[in-house]
């Protein structure tokens, strides 16, 4: 609870920073700005979970904790991330998403 | 008594057969064949012993002989009654088929020491000789019908294998191919014959279908189809699979081409022990035989044993090969036990054909397994098959011309042979009982003493022949089979057998029984089979003893019959002309043409389509990960207005 603040403000930032994230995904063509913007959705969901935990059920903590679940999953997933981009850029000598369509059909 | 050590008949010839199998690189030719004939002298050992104690010791309980288990295991349940076990049933008739049997194949072992002696193949031959004594052994002593079809398929593969032992050559693989092919077809109708048994007799086990008060013989009449009783059908069924094996007409084809395979072989399986499964078969189930329908189904068996037996005869009159003569001469003889059963009745004195068929089949065994191994002696000898390369070889081959002589001499039923006392059953059980296959029976008897002295003065007598090699007697591995089958082929004329093997298993007064206190010699019977056999001996003496242009006028005589004959009646090519030209081109070719184009046509047809429909749509997938959050990112707004307004 944060005073002078309600909850539809927060949730405005949250959504905000949802489709900020989101269109840096389907926009950016770098897979190391892409991975950022990935990172920027999950913050959002997380900032979610901890603002309604907090505004609606102020005496459970499910939310929090759940959370820090996302944070630590997120980092793991960042590692693996950032390891893939690594390989395909000895690959390839780049990180444009535009070199990952060979393994379609 | 406990007969439990019979379980090793099966295993001794089992494990022979894995020893050799498995190690057939690594086992010397040499030490091979004293594996083969030590395991088959220890099998027949056991046999003889099993013999000795049940006829002799225990096997008479007031004065009927009983039926032992040796072993005995309850295998597959399908319902309350209806099962199937894995036994060794041991009666008279069993252990007289154990005593051939194992008598045949050692006296076949030794042989074949000497035979196949410098053949690639020695060892594979002695492992697949013990596959197929084996399942010979399991056959006879099978307490079941699914054990006996067992065991009758296995023979047939081990009979597959050996006639195809010299794979190198195309007419035996054809001939092999053949074997397996006839007998299999009659083998279905084993089979059908023994599941609709099952399914109206209530039971595939020999003890309860045989029992005469038993509820598959009482109630026969109470099933029909087509105006017989469906146990009757069953019956003939399974006299199908026994004609196929025992090379009844029309099944008989197969036989005379089974003769590509070694000499220890035609006389092992296709002389002794094999070919005469389907009598056998006919007399385990006998007493169903005769009961059911009042005996119809054995009618059957009686005509087609006669007439095979006459057919086969002529045949043999005008062969060249040698094997082959004595091939259509198995085949007439195995006609004589199946009519033999055929005429036959179940109790006491009545029971005459029966013991007389059985006792055929034994005395057979001897003398026949003795003219082939003494015909396998002669080709060794003078290398070809064919009477026209061969002549005069008395001088050269005393042991095999003696055995020889004593083989012919039985099988012709000259008196005091083994072959003229059962013959000479037979011929009074036919009497008895149906005249009119008694004259075919008594003139096949003095068609087979002329065929077999056309065959016996070819061989050691007639012309004079320069042979580029001077023949030589086989060694002692192969004249001291002849010399011991030659002996049984006049003593087991004096076994007391109509005290051992009957129908009811209680002895009855054969007619012809010399030192069994229960015969009376009928010599009015006698004197006509003799005069019979005694009459073919003289003409085959006139026509062949020396060289003379008898054979070439009266073959001329009677012109077509002889080309007939010699043809085999144009058997093979009816059958030839029935598969190719109708089953092959009209039946079969339209349903592979329905197979190719409407079946595969339909399943190609779905294939096809999803291959060419996934052509076009295949572009959606453009393998650009953005594309793809795209196209999520916007189904979900989608679904989210979708959620917001329409609900």
């Amino acid at each position: 609870m944060i005073e002078n603040v309600s909850i539809y403000e927060l949730l405005t930032l949250t959504t905000i920073l949802f489709f900020i994230g989101l269109y840096g995904f389907l926009t950016r063509k770098n897979l190391l700005t892409m991975l950022l913007s990935i990172e920027l959705l999950l913050n959002a969901s997380v900032i979610n979970f901890v603002v309604i935990n907090k505004y609606l059920y102020p005496d459970v903590l499910q939310g929090v904790y759940f959370s820090i679940f996302i944070i630590a999953v997120a980092a793991a997933e960042t590692a693996l991330a950032i390891s893939i981009i690594i390989n395909l850029y000895r690959l390839k000598t780049s990180v444009d998403v535009a070199e990952t369509e060979t393994m379609k059909y | 008594m406990n007969f439990s050590y019979t379980i090793f008949i099966l295993i001794i010839p089992i494990a022979t057969f894995l020893l050799l199998g498995f190690f057939y690189n690594r086992i010397k030719p040499a030490v091979s064949g004293w594996i083969g004939v030590t395991a088959l002298s220890v099998v027949a050992g056991l046999s003889y012993y099993t013999a000795y104690q049940y006829f002799f010791n225990v096997g008479k309980i007031d004065g009927k002989f009983q039926t032992f288990f040796g072993f005995q295991a309850n295998w597959m349940n399908f319902t309350e009654n209806l099962r199937i076990d894995m036994g060794i049933l041991l009666d008279p008739i069993s252990i007289m088929m154990l005593v051939v049997v194992s008598t045949i194949s050692l006296m076949a072992h030794i042989y074949s020491r000497g035979y196949m002696k410098g053949d690639r193949g020695y060892t594979k031959f002695f492992a697949f000789l013990s596959l197929f004594t084996f399942a010979m052994m399991g056959l006879v002593v099978a307490t079941n019908l699914f054990q006996i079809y067992i065991f009758w398929e296995l023979v047939g593969v081990s009979s597959y294998l050996l006639i195809g032992f010299y794979y190198e050559k195309p007419s035996a693989v054809a001939a092999a191919k053949k074997a397996f092919i006839v007998t299999r077809f009659a083998d279905l109708g084993f089979l059908i014959g023994i599941l609709l048994m099952g399914y109206y007799g209530g039971s595939f086990d020999f003890m309860e279908l045989n029992n005469p008060e038993g509820p598959a013989i009482m109630n026969w009449a109470s099933t029909s189809f087509m105006g017989l009783s469906v146990i009757t059908w069953a019956l003939i069924l399974m006299f199908v699979g026994g004609a196929g094996k025992s090379a009844m007409l029309p099944f008989h084809i197969w036989l005379p081409d089974a003769m590509e395979g070694p000499t220890p072989v035609s006389a092992l399986i296709h002389a002794a022990t094999m070919v005469v499964a389907g009598v056998y078969l006919v007399a385990r189930m006998f007493p169903m035989f005769h009961f059911v329908e009042d005996g119809f189904a054995l009618h059957v068996v009686a005509w087609v044993g006669a007439i095979s037996s006459l057919f086969a005869a002529f045949i043999a009159l005008t062969q060249k090969d040698i094997k082959r003569v004595l091939a259509f001469s198995t085949m007439s003889q195995i006609g004589y036990m199946m009519l033999a059963l055929g005429v036959s009745k179940y109790d006491g004195h009545e029971g005459l054909g029966y013991m007389a068929s059985m006792w055929h089949l034994f005395t057979h065994a001897m003398f026949k397994a003795l003219l082939f191994l003494g015909a396998g002696s002669v080709i060794h000898a003078v290398h070809s098959n064919y009477l026209k390369d061969m002549g005069g070889l008395r001088k050269y081959m005393p042991i095999t011309n003696i055995t020889f002589l004593i083989a012919a001499l039985s099988i012709s039923g000259f008196p005091l042979t083994a072959g003229f006392f059962s013959k000479d059953e037979i011929l009074v059980a036919a009497f008895e009982h149906n005249k009119a296959i008694y004259f075919i029976t008594l003139f096949v008897a003095g068609l087979t003493a002329f065929y077999m002295f056309r065959l016996y003065f070819g061989i050691f007598w007639g012309k004079k022949k320069e042979y580029e090699h001077t023949p030589h007697e086989s060694p002692w591995s192969m004249t001291i089979p002849l010399l011991f089958l030659a002996f049984m082929s006049i003593a087991t004329g004096y076994l007391p057998f109509s005290e051992w093997v009957t129908a009811d298993h209680k002895a009855l007064h054969g007619h012809i029984g010399l030192f069994s206190n229960l015969g009376v010699i009928h010599w009015d019977m006698a004197g006509i089979a003799i005069t019979a056999g005694l009459l073919g001996i003289a003409i085959a003496w006139f026509f062949y003893k020396k060289p003379t242009d008898y054979p070439a006028k009266v073959s001329a005589a009677f012109g077509r019959l002889y080309k007939w004959a010699f043809n085999k009646f144009y058997f093979d090519e009816v059958y030839l002309f029935v598969t190719k030209q109708i089953i092959f081109k009209r039946i079969s070719t339209p349903f592979a043409w329905f197979d190719k184009k409407v079946v595969d046509g339909t399943m190609d047809g779905i294939g096809n389509t999803t291959v060419s429909l996934s052509k076009v749509i295949k572009g959606t997938q453009s393998g650009r990960i953005q594309d793809y959050a795209f196209a999520f990112a916007g189904g979900v707004f989608v679904l989210v207005l979708i959620v917001i307004y329409m609900i």
